[in-house]
């Protein structure tokens, strides 16, 4: 009797946790099959022209995405020197500074302005802006993408402000260090890497947004100079390419998609690997 | 850390840098229809040869978005193909406290695309199967309203599926305008204009996504411009005109339906040539228009806009054939060219 | 400040004015100044946004009233807007994804908490977690390219020869549906499952399995009747956390959807969705009603995903305290 039993135990047992470890070769399997066929498709159309041709016009075989591939770099330049320095310095308010209250609001409305759907944002920022200087630009596309990187970049700071230990400041305001000087040249350097890895993983997940740049910086199929200008950015020409049925611009659909995803993950695990080799202070 | 600023003041002098242009550049940037868009972007890449100093931004984003940014000012020149109704003439009136104008640049033709497999290019359909077929009262391609008209042609017993547009389109106002002319059914029913309620079918967007959504999907059928349907080898049917005719949508026939515009065309371009007479006419032909507004203010601008619409009417025309766009008929471009003037 | 008679104190001026003249020279008043703004224009900002939205959907608000919510026509041309069919499309869209994503992510964070080493567990959880690095409009491409091509040859056909009967899976399939965009979803939103999940798994005290185990249990009893039962509010925070993710997914849902605002039984049927919608005739939209009736979609998207990050965060703070708090 008990012998059964256990074997129906030992049965189930046996089914389910193999079936949790199919669940993971599934997903890790998913993984490495959207990278694979990236690298594939994508791969084999790569071409000089691609880097630094202009696109060709609508209908036309050729050109490249010379333009967006630039046109990405200046908007995440942008958002970067938005959003990096608000989060950051926000960040340093609320580990150092902020009163419960107060930082409570902060917080709050930070996980609020996380919490909007890219496309809101889109709507925001054409309001906001591409209404009032009559303009769709790259200001406009960088200052949405800015908006985005607020919320993560303050919480990472946060995150690994809080985790240097408290006699660490206490020693420097022991040696006569006001509480400015403490925070730059003791608390910051001593969470550097991590903050320096949250803003990586911040930059590698706003490069890849296409909904907010829709209707800021539109698009363009020439170079654009400035600011205040349309400006192609690859996600958006990875979009616009995808939906046409032109087989060439398929290829290069793929081809951008390999280049956007290919610098996403290399930053993404840069980032991580430089927080995991040794500073790493969550409690497990 | 010396190493970070070092590249950090690299940025920032990169960033500083691109602030400024490299060349003194006059850059002008529209939006709107993807009807004309072969044409649209070919003539600014060809301009900009001529004049390196001048770059025209075109993206197409759809007639309906052209009429919006133009009228919120958010691009200097629009394009549509769906005609202006007086109240959004009214409505840019309103914003701008001065109008906006019209400048027809080439005909085209607005031309049903199927994808039926072992069917070849050239199905005829009647102005009813049209009807029938986007309002799915006519839901299978061997109905007898098409296999009349195609003796000798094995026509499937498949659904039939449908795909519009699902952006505000001048394809769309063109194709609508037609059934609406012959369907008193789709009149009452569903009406004309650039975005409507349709009754059947998949939305696609733009007429890049319509084609690419009928090459995908077998027992499709849609309506893009003639160009799109050409150059993708995607099958394209011959529409039967108020002649009786069954009329393939070619130059010619564009050119015919665009011919008797010449003599009624109103001062202010809005004309609809849709189901024209004449017996070669192609029934769902359609001019397509720019926009651009009666005051720009910025001198550099308005001399490059006024510079370029002359060269459409002269050089640009010539490149439009080819791509099978219908030059605007002479007496046509010669209103337009006094009518640049206007622009001040 | 006082001095005291007989003790040496710094000179420097006296009263308020002058200690914040003094901590204006040390700077700390400005340091304080600058982080504080910086934390201020966050909610100026974030404020400005809910702002806007609300002024801007005023128009669409007042017009149609709460019959926005239930009325399923969408008709630009005729000044009728309904948000039914997107609410319908979002959400149909996005319970489909979780239908698909919650067991199989669920699955592999119990592997990847209890089963596998420790290092590969490591190895393995990177991995996951660069799934959801990828950027939607890439999901959107292989949608495209790979899995609706794969769906309507191999899995489709299938499905409709065993369960065809059924009106979910009811009429013809032409590759773009609110099944391709439930499929597409799952695999987008199954990494924050299994990175959540294993996360409060973890955090459950050992105790608890080993006492599970002492009695009798099988692993998989220990895991399934005691581990997963007591980070069971984490886990649905998890739940929750993708499903707000995926009623914002825009790119790689317009890209499969079918763009089609009707609402329809079959999953096989093409649909629409909020985020869809409002990235497709967002840019046309003619006229302040239209303008309006979008921007108040976006406003009860926002709404939709505010709730559910909330409830979210709370469920799991609740659950990893709850950990922390039994290992006492």
């Amino acid at each position: 009797m008990t012998d059964h039993l256990s074997f129906q135990r030992k049965a189930t047992n046996a089914v389910m946790l193999i079936s949790t470890g199919v669940c993971t070769v599934f997903t890790v399997g998913a993984l490495f099959f959207i990278l694979g066929y990236l690298l594939f498709q994508g791969g084999k159309d790569l071409s000089w022209s691609f880097f630094t041709q202009l696109p060709a016009p609508v209908g036309e075989p050729g050109g490249g995405m010379a333009n967006a591939i630039v046109g990405s770099a200046k908007v995440l330049l942008l958002a970067t020197c938005i959003g990096v320095p608000i989060g950051f310095l926000a960040g340093v308010y609320l580990s150092e500074y902020g009163g419960a209250t107060y930082s409570f609001i902060v917080r709050f409305t930070t996980d609020l302005l996380n919490g909007v759907p890219s496309i809101v944002i889109g709507i925001f920022a054409f309001t906001l802006i591409v209404l009032r200087t009559h303009h769709f630009s790259a200001m406009a596309g960088g200052m949405a993408l800015g908006l985005m990187m607020i919320p993560i970049a303050l919480r990472s700071t946060e995150e690994f402000l809080r985790a240097v230990p408290n006699s660490m400041r206490e020693g420097a305001m022991a040696l006569g260090a006001n509480k400015w000087v403490t925070i730059v040249t003791v608390v910051i350097p001593a969470a550097m890497r991590g903050i320096v890895s949250g803003m990586m993983l911040n930059l590698a997940r706003v490069a890849g947004e296409t909904a907010p740049l829709l209707f800021t910086a539109l698009n363009n199929q020439f170079w654009s100079p400035g600011w205040n200008q349309p400006i192609a950015t690859l996600p958006v020409m990875i979009f616009t390419y995808a939906i046409s049925p032109y087989p060439d611009w398929h290829r290069q659909a793929w081809a951008a998609g390999f280049i956007l995803l290919s610098l996403v993950l290399v930053v993404n695990i840069t980032a991580r690997s430089i927080v995991s080799s040794g500073f790493s202070n969550k409690p497990r | 850390m010396n190493k970070l600023l070092f590249i950090s003041g690299l940025a920032v002098a990169a960033l500083a840098g691109s602030a400024f242009p490299a060349t003194a550049q006059t850059l002008i940037n529209g939006a709107g229809a993807t009807f004309p868009s072969p044409i649209y972007t070919k003539w600014f890449v060809e301009y900009h040869k001529l004049h390196s100093d001048v770059q025209f931004n075109y993206q197409p984003l759809g007639s309906g978005a052209g009429i919006k940014q133009i009228t919120e000012g958010t691009v200097d020149f629009g394009a549509s193909d769906i005609l202006l109704s007086d109240d959004q003439l009214k409505d840019y009136e309103n914003k701008h406290h001065f109008g906006v104008l019209m400048f027809p640049t080439v005909a085209g033709a607005a031309v049903p695309t199927y994808n039926i497999p072992g069917v070849k290019t050239g199905l005829n359909f009647t102005a009813k199967a049209l009807a029938g077929i986007f309002l799915g009262t006519i839901n299978k391609w061997n109905d007898p309203e098409l296999t009349k008209p195609n003796p000798g042609v094995k026509l499937p017993n498949a659904d039939i599926v449908v795909v519009h547009r699902s952006d505000g389109s001048g394809t769309t106002f063109c194709w609508t305008d037609f059934l609406s002319k012959i369907s008193p059914d789709w009149k009452s029913k569903v009406g004309n204009g650039g975005s409507v309620n349709w009754p059947v079918g998949l939305g696609a967007k733009g007429s890049a996504g319509v084609s690419g959504q009928v090459q995908q999907t077998a027992n499709s059928i849609g309506y893009v411009e003639l160009i799109f349907a050409e150059k993708n080898n995607i099958p394209y049917g011959n529409v039967q005109n108020s002649s009786g005719a069954f009329i393939k949508p070619e130059l010619s026939s564009i050119t015919a339906a665009a011919a008797g515009a010449a003599k009624t065309m109103p001062a202010d371009f809005r004309i609809s040539i849709t189901n024209a007479p004449g017996k070669t006419a192609y029934p769902v032909s359609t001019f397509t228009w720019l926009l651009i507004p009666e005051q720009i203010p910025d001198g550099a601008k308005q001399r490059d806009i006024k510079d370029f619409l002359h060269w459409m009417l002269t050089s640009g025309q010539d490149m439009a054939e080819p791509l099978t766009y219908a030059k605007l008929p002479k007496e046509v471009v010669a209103k337009e060219e006094k009518a640049i003037a206007k622009v001040h | 400040m006082a001095t005291q008679a007989g003790i040496a104190q710094p000179i420097r001026p006296g009263g308020r004015v002058g200690s914040f003249i003094h901590n204006l020279k040390t700077g700390d008043d400005i340091a304080y100044g600058v982080v504080w703004l910086c934390a201020t224009s966050i909610i100026v900002v974030t404020a400005l946004l809910v702002l806007e939205l609300w002024i801007n959907s005023a128009q669409a608000r007042t017009h149609f009233g709460f019959d926005f919510l239930i009325t399923s026509i969408w008709d630009p041309m005729a000044g009728k807007f309904g948000a039914l069919p997107f609410i319908y499309g979002t959400v149909v869209s996005s319970a489909l994804a979780l239908l698909i994503a919650v067991p199989l992510g669920v699955g592999a964070a119990i592997f990847l908490a209890e089963l596998a080493p420790p290092r590969l567990s490591d190895l393995l959880t990177f991995c996951i977690e660069l799934l959801a690095a990828v950027p939607s409009v890439i999901y959107g491409l292989i949608g495209i390219f790979v899995l609706i091509p794969i769906l309507e040859k191999a899995v489709v056909p299938a499905l409709k020869s065993s369960l065809g009967f059924l009106p979910v899976f009811s009429g013809p399939f032409y590759g773009v549906s609110i099944f391709s965009a439930g499929i597409v979803l799952a695999v987008m939103i199954v990494p924050f499952i299994i990175s959540v999940s294993r996360e409060v798994l973890l955090a459950v005290p050992r105790d608890l399995r080993e006492a599970a185990l002492a009695v009798g249990a099988t692993k998989w009893e220990s895991t399934w009747q005691v581990v997963v039962p007591f980070a069971r509010t984490g886990i649905f925070g998890s739940i929750f956390l993708a499903l707000a993710r995926a009623l914002g997914e825009t790119m790689a849902v317009t890209m499969v959807i079918g763009n089609t605002p009707r609402i329809q039984a079959s999953l096989l049927a093409p649909g629409y969705s909020i985020a869809a919608v409002i990235a497709n005739e967002f840019a046309e939209a003619t006229g302040d009603l239209y303008t309006s009736a979008l921007i108040e979609l976006g406003l009860v998207l926002f709404a939709l995903t505010i709730v559910l990050n909330a409830a979210a965060q709370l469920l799991i703070m609740a659950t990893t305290a709850k950990g922390a708090g039994a290992s006492r």
